[in-house]
Parts: structure tokens; C-alpha cells; sequence
């Protein structure tokens, strides 16, 4: 027990609308590797900031070397010995390898003057330790992102950090890096320091941890040693959950195609992307954060420029220059992030209802006010938002009626498909049910339903068919009957090696 | 009696909708400035004509904030319009005197230099995806190198009356400066109230890629603002050179700096999203009294541009203190 370096204890936290973490005990042993793997929202992030002082607990204890502590801010994590290396990375581009280790501890010889030499030298001795051998003066921009993780690595080192925190750090590494990198963590372990390896690729994980802690919904749901663990039991673990939540889906008549995608390509996140959308239908797509599904969309809705590919809505190829072309073919985009996508916050509940629809709905281009009104209070009513009246700006509005506004935007083009990103990240119960019950409503008068997601329980609860995206690329499509927890997880998992 | 009724709350509305418009804190501003220069200069500055030149002298560069307060919604900056004011001056003028073409033709050749030029700006600032401050900053330059050039520096002079008309004459009793600017302030109102594209001008300052998500033709409504703001250069510097009977191209030097000023004492937010045509009048009113106030006091010319200055800040910062009170 003595060797235990960081225990978590009962740790609690709760957003707006989110619990966050629910009573998660995590304890480190000093020298070990520990995985910690889950889906998105399950909350190893949360958990990570929490240690690092990002996040203030709501409830709970963290004993560090056996000492009881709280961690205000991120100097004080960092005085004490943790680090943390995002997936985006926290290096200054334009400097050199040496400033960016030193970056904020500023070697001095006198007050101000800077000690290069030494610097240097210390430097040089801990890019050593993590296998970067490359002048210390080159700049970082000039490195690859394996090249560049392990200056953070240098720089945990530099700061004497006894835990260090690996989120996701071989997402973006081609499988040579990912070995150089697993060297370096085994280096790291060997000389007693703590390394905590967040990761989708289990069979890395089996490869450099000692052990395995398994977060689902907030929860911890156990630690389990590598040796006497199968991949299985991993998926298992973290999907193994009863779809407990009732969803108001009801079947509806699917009809014809109305839009479909051929072999779209557009940037790294999109490759070769090809589906049909029918009629009535909702179609979930399922995948990690960052598996190319929002790209995907941008791209259909004329945001971001298709490289090749074509996209047809009921049958007839579409050109797309802008969304103002998407708008007019038929579709609507409820985006990922509404407040800085969706919404325009300092206008008002009616200013933003309308947007989208005063080219179709204003004659000669002049404003009607009755008419922005009368369509207004329809939406108001039709969708139930709360707000005080029409001329309330939308920034007073809470999430969920903020993600209203947004549908109603889009409802009062008419559309004929409606993609609608994450609908209910970050919105109470309430709300989430009352858009998926709008969503079941809608598909039922015909409209193609596309939505992304990132819950497992929303994606298996209100789609029809269920396409699965990892690395930009569909990985696999699974009908209402066939799509379960596991299943998708498995496509994931096995699309990530 | 319920008609009665009604008509009250109407008036009691629109009364409330004044008193919180955003341009009214300014205009109480405004308002207290004349009354202290009243107590202070009261005959000097109460007479008619001295109201009726103050009104005059500010309408040239109330007509350049119309356009400015524009760009100024979208988020944008126009540092062009001072220059495009001499050159749409010198080039009308030249379009009489050397060319020989009617007025009415040169006038509209002059109008139609400063779309072409705000057009530019709107191309650079959408095409080419230059910062506003760094492509009006070029047209700037350009635009003065270009009246300087033609004009070889002289002053353009011996103008028909016809001409002179524009900043010399009245119409009904006004002088037309002051009717243009009344009359295109009163259109510029309407088009960004009125019309869907006034709408998407405001939007577009508000968030910019919300908007292009909505549907609105982003990079299309800004190369129109740009190149509105480019014509209402052009307009206040024709007028400006047919009431000084010359077209100079060094007139309106730093014109531009009190079309900002006087946007943003009206309450646009340089960040975009907000701002009125009659802010942007208000605060060129504010800015065109304090001028002739600052004169009638005696006040020596060097001391003038220190307490514009001042005002502005005072201005601005009066106006952030009443929207946070408002939050």
C-alpha cells in the first residue's frame, strides 16, 4: 500500500444539465502504467482535468504520496509533479525545442538575462532521455506530431513529474511513431515515473499497461489487470449497459431515397464516403470524437469544399458553391456547436427563427414584420420554447430552448432532410426528450432524418439504421435489429488497429 | 374606448422603444452639449446660420459614416473613404472641366469611381481574404496616390454653377448637403431595417459563419457594403468639392478617422453586430458641435483635435457603462 502514489476517492462532478462523474475512485500505484479507457462522455477527460486543477471536484478526496490534497489550479498540479499532454498539443510552434521545454521557468543568470548554455545543456539531456535526437534549437513547427509529443514528454520530464497523463497520444501517430512512443513510456515506468495512457486501441493498451480502469457514464466500473483480461471483457465493460432510457421512436413508413452520397472525399476526414438516406428514415452515425462524421456533413451542406464525389437529393446531382445551395435543394444543418454555429446569440428569438427562411418567405426582399412573427410564434409553440417573448435575445435562453431555436430555424425552410450534429449535447432530460420526440414527429411527415451522435444509447435508440465512421471512413452499417452496443463498439475498435 | 386604450399603450410603446433605443443615451448627450454651449455662447451659437453651418459642415463627413456604419456592422473597417472622398471630387470635376461632359455625367462618373473602388475593397477583403484594415489601408493610399496623380496637385477649379449647386445650394430653404444626407440617411435606415439584406448585414456581424450556415450569401452582402460605403464616399466628396467650387485632392485628409469616431459614439461595436444610421448621425452631430462649440469658446485650433479626442473616449465608454447597467 505504501507504494501508492495517487488515490482518487469518491470523486464527484456535475456540469449544468450533467453528472459528470458519479463516486469514481481511481487509485496509482508509483511505476505503473495504468490504461483508462470508455466512450466519449464517459468521463476520462473530466476525470484528467479534475487532477490536473483544471476542474474543482464537487465531493471527494485526493491523497497524493499518502497526503491528503486538494489541487486549486494547473501550477499546482504541475508544482507537484503531474503532467498532462492533451491530444492537441500545448507547444508554441514558432520557438525551438529548448524554449518550449523551458517555456515559463525561464533559465536566468542575472534577473533578466537568460543562461542559454545551461538551458541547453539540460535540455539536450532530457530530449535524450526521451529518444529525440535533434538540435534543441530546432523549432518545433518544424517537427512531426511524434517528434513533438515527446518534447512535451521532455518537458514533463524537465518539470520533474512524477505522473504523467498520455490523452490519446497515438490517435494521430503512424504505427512506427506509436512503438518509438511505447519505448519511451516503458523507459518512463523503468525509471519510476507514473504514466496514465487514455486510448481507443486496445491492443496497444494490452501491449504497454500494467492495468486497466474502466470508466462508463461517469462511473468507474472496475480495474482490471492486463494479464487476465480479454478484449471481450474490455467492450463489454465499457458498453455494458441495459438501454435503460425509453426512446420515443415509433415506426414510421420509409419511402424512397432522398439523398444520396457517392464516394464523397473532401480533407483528411473525409475518404470515399458513400450512403443513401430514404424518406422517414433516421439514420444515425455512430463513431469516436473526431471520426469524420461532422466533416462529413459540412461537406454535404456545401460548408467546406468537396474534393470529388457527388451528392444527389431526390435523384438529381447537386452542385454545391455554398449553403445558401443546400438550403435551396432542401436540406437544413442543426451543427455540432449551436453557439457558435447555430445561433446568432445577440439577436433575437425571432431574428434567428427567421434567418434561414426571409429569402424564401419576404417578397421583393423587403421585411415583413407580421410575417417573421407569425412564423415565430409557430415555432414557439410547435417546438414548446421558453422564452419570454419573441424580440429575447437568444443568449438569455437556456440550452435547450437555445437548440430549439435552432430546429425552428430550420423547420421554417421546410426542409426535405434535416442533419441535425450532436442535437442534444449539453441539454436537460427534459428537452433531449421533447427533440426526440420532434424527430420522430418529423421523420413521420417524410422528412430524411440524418443524426450524428456521440451517445450510444441516443444512436441505437432513434435511428433506423446505423452507420458507423472511424478515421474519416464508414466502417460498417448496421441495420435497427442488428445494431447493439457491443456490435458498434467492435466496428470501432476494429476499424482504430 | 378600447381603441382609446390601445392608441395609449401605442404611444406609451413607442415612447419606451426611444427612450431604449440604443442611439438614445447619445442624443441625450448630444442634447446636453447645446444646452451648455447655450448657457455658455448663447447668441452666438443659438443663431439660425450658425446651427444651419454647423448642421452643413458635419453632413459631409455624416454622409461618410452612413457607409461606415455599415461596414462597421459586418465587423468590418472602411479606411478608404477620405481618400475616395478627393478622388470622386477631383474626377467629377475634371469630367466638366477638362472633358467637357455635362454635370449630371460627371457627377454619376464620380459616384461611380467610389463603387468601384469599394468594390475593390470588398473584393480584396473576400476573394483575397485580406483583414478590412489592411486592404482599405491599400485602397487608401491608392485612391490618394491616384488624385494626386491626375490633379498633378493643383486644385480643379472654374465650375458651372450648375455644379456648385450640390454644396452650395438649397433645396427648399436646406442646404443640399444637408437634404443628402438627410435623404440617404433616412434610405440607408430602411434598407438595413427593412430588407432581408439588412437583416443579413446585421447577421453577419453577429456571427459571421452562423450566417453562412444559415443561408446567407456572406462574401456577396459584404462586397456590397463595401462598395456602398465606397458610394457614399463619393457622393459627400462630390458635394464637398461643389461647395468649395474646386475639386482638391487633398481634401478630406483623415476623414475617415471621423466617419469611425462618429460610428462608434453611435454606438456600433467595432466587433460587429450592432450599430444605427442614426447613432452614426447623432455622433457626427456630436462631433460637428463640439467643433463649432470648441471655436465659439475660443479655444485655440491645436486644443481641438486633443479634446475630440477625449470625447470619443468619454463617448464610448459612457455608452459600454449603460449596456452593462441594461445586462
Amino acid at each position: 500500500m505504501e507504494q501508492e502514489l495517487l488515490v482518487m476517492k469518491n470523486i464527484n462532478k456535475s456540469f449544468p444539465g450533467v453528472r459528470a462523474l458519479k463516486d469514481v475512485s481511481l487509485s496509482l500505484q508509483r511505476g505503473e502504467v495504468r490504461a483508462l479507457i470508455g466512450e466519449n462522455g464517459a468521463g476520462k477527460s473530466t476525470l484528467m482535468k479534475i487532477l490536473s486543477g483544471v476542474y474543482q471536484a464537487d465531493s471527494g478526496q485526493i491523497f497524493w504520496e499518502g497526503k491528503e490534497t486538494k489541487i486549486h489550479s494547473t501550477t499546482e498540479a504541475a508544482d507537484m509533479g503531474i503532467s498532462i499532454i492533451y491530444q492537441e498539443l500545448n507547444l508554441m510552434p514558432n520557438m525551438s525545442i529548448l524554449e518550449n521545454i523551458f517555456l515559463g521557468r525561464e533559465y536566468k543568470k542575472a534577473r533578466f538575462l537568460m543562461d542559454f548554455k545551461k538551458a541547453a545543456q539540460e535540455a539536450r539531456g532530457y530530449a535524450d532521455m526521451v529518444g529525440l535526437n535533434l538540435d534543441v534549437h530546432t523549432l518545433v513547427q518544424d517537427l512531426s506530431i511524434a517528434q513533438r509529443q515527446m518534447v512535451e514528454v521532455a518537458k514533463a520530464l524537465s518539470m520533474h513529474a512524477k505522473l504523467i497523463v498520455m490523452d490519446e497520444p497515438t490517435s494521430s501517430l503512424t504505427d512506427r511513431e506509436t512503438e518509438i512512443l511505447l519505448n519511451v513510456v516503458r523507459k518512463l515506468r523503468d525509471s519510476g515515473v507514473t504514466v496514465v495512457f487514455i486510448s481507443h486501441r486496445l491492443s496497444e493498451l494490452f501491449e504497454i499497461a500494467d492495468r486497466i480502469s474502466v470508466l462508463r457514464d461517469g462511473e468507474s466500473v472496475g480495474t482490471v489487470e492486463v494479464k487476465d483480461c480479454s478484449e471481450e471483457r474490455l467492450i463489454a465493460m465499457m458498453v455494458g449497459r441495459s438501454l435503460e432510457d425509453i426512446y420515443p421512436k415509433f415506426d414510421t413508413k420509409i419511402g424512397e431515397v432522398v439523398l444520396e452520397a457517392r464516394h464523397l472525399q473532401a480533407g483528411a476526414m473525409v475518404q470515399d464516403v458513400s450512403f443513401q438516406l430514404r424518406k422517414g428514415e433516421i439514420l444515425g452515425f455512430a463513431g469516436l470524437v473526431g471520426a469524420g462524421r461532422s466533416e462529413v456533413m459540412r461537406a454535404i451542406f456545401g460548408v467546406d469544399r468537396l474534393e470529388s464525389g457527388e451528392i444527389y437529393v431526390d435523384g438529381q446531382r447537386l452542385t454545391l458553391r455554398s449553403p445558401a445551395d443546400a438550403i435551396r435543394a432542401g436540406l437544413g444543418l442543426v451543427p455540432e456547436d449551436r453557439k457558435l454555429l447555430g445561433l446568432i446569440l445577440d439577436m433575437s428569438v425571432r431574428e434567428n427563427v427567421t434567418l434561414a427562411c426571409l429569402r424564401e418567405e419576404m417578397q421583393k426582399g423587403v421585411l415583413k414584420e407580421s410575417r417573421e412573427e407569425e412564423i415565430t410564434q409557430q415555432y414557439i409553440e410547435q417546438l414548446g420554447i421558453k422564452t419570454p417573448g419573441q424580440e429575447q435575445k437568444v443568449l438569455n435562453l437556456s440550452g435547450g430552448n437555445q437548440q430549439k431555436v435552432v430546429i425552428g430555424k430550420w423547420l421554417a425552410t421546410h426542409p426535405k432532410i434535416l442533419i441535425l450534429d450532436e442535437p442534444t449535447r449539453g441539454i436537460d432530460v427534459g428537452a433531449k426528450k421533447e427533440i426526440h420526440e420532434l424527430m420522430s414527429r418529423l421523420a413521420a411527415t417524410g422528412v430524411g432524418i440524418i443524426m450524428i451522435s456521440s451517445e450510444m444509447p441516443e444512436v441505437l435508440g432513434m435511428s433506423d439504421r446505423v452507420i458507423v465512421m472511424h478515421g474519416g471512413r464508414i466502417c460498417g452499417e448496421l441495420s435497427r435489429e442488428e445494431a447493439n452496443q457491443e456490435h458498434i463498439m467492435g466496428l470501432i475498435l476494429e476499424a482504430a488497429e | 374606448m378600447n381603441n382609446q386604450v390601445e392608441k395609449k399603450q401605442d404611444a406609451s410603446g413607442i415612447l419606451r422603444r426611444i427612450t431604449k433605443s440604443n442611439s438614445f443615451g447619445i442624443f441625450i448627450i448630444l442634447l446636453a452639449m447645446c444646452l451648455l454651449l447655450t448657457l455658455a455662447v448663447r447668441d452666438k451659437f443659438l443663431s439660425g446660420s450658425n446651427i444651419v453651418s454647423v448642421i452643413r459642415q458635419f453632413s459631409f463627413y455624416g454622409i461618410l459614416a452612413i457607409g461606415m456604419c455599415m461596414v462597421i456592422i459586418t465587423a468590418g473597417i472602411d479606411l478608404s473613404v477620405g481618400s475616395v472622398f478627393a478622388l470622386a471630387g477631383v474626377l467629377a470635376c475634371i469630367a466638366i472641366t477638362k472633358w467637357n461632359l455635362p454635370v449630371f455625367v460627371s457627377v454619376l462618373i464620380g459616384m461611380a469611381v467610389g463603387l468601384v473602388v469599394g468594390y475593390f475593397n470588398g473584393f480584396c477583403v473576400t476573394i483575397l481574404k485580406l483583414p478590412p484594415m489592411i486592404a482599405t489601408l491599400g485602397t487608401m493610399s491608392i485612391a490618394r496616390g491616384v488624385a494626386y496623380t491626375v490633379t498633378g496637385g493643383y486644385p480643379i477649379g472654374s465650375l458651372p454653377d450648375s455644379f456648385k449647386f450640390l454644396g452650395l445650394g438649397y433645396i427648399a430653404g436646406i442646404p443640399t448637403p444637408i437634404v443628402l444626407m438627410v435623404v440617404l440617411a433616412v434610405l440607408a435606415t430602411l434598407f438595413l431595417q427593412k430588407t432581408v439584406i439588412g437583416r443579413w448585414i446585421y447577421a453577419i456581424g453577429g456571427n459571421e459563419e452562423g450566417a453562412r450556415l444559415s443561408g446567407v450569401p456572406v462574401n456577396q452582402i459584404k462586397r456590397l457594403v463595401y462598395a456602398l460605403s465606397g458610394l457614399m464616399a463619393a457622393i459627400s466628396g462630390i458635394a464637398m468639392a461643389a461647395r468649395l467650387g474646386v475639386g482638391q485632392s487633398t481634401s478630406g485628409l483623415s476623414y475617415e478617422m471621423d466617419a469611425i469616431a462618429a460610428t462608434v459614439i453611435g454606438g456600433a461595436s467595432l466587433s460587429g453586430g450592432s450599430g444605427s444610421i442614426l447613432g452614426a448621425i447623432i455622433g457626427a452631430a456630436i462631433m460637428g458641435v463640439l467643433r463649432n462649440g470648441l471655436v465659439l469658446l475660443d479655444v485655440s485650433a491645436y486644443w481641438q483635435q486633443t479634446v475630440i479626442g477625449i470625447v470619443i473616449i468619454l463617448a464610448v465608454t459612457l455608452d459600454n457603462l449603460r449596456h452593462l447597467k441594461k445586462k
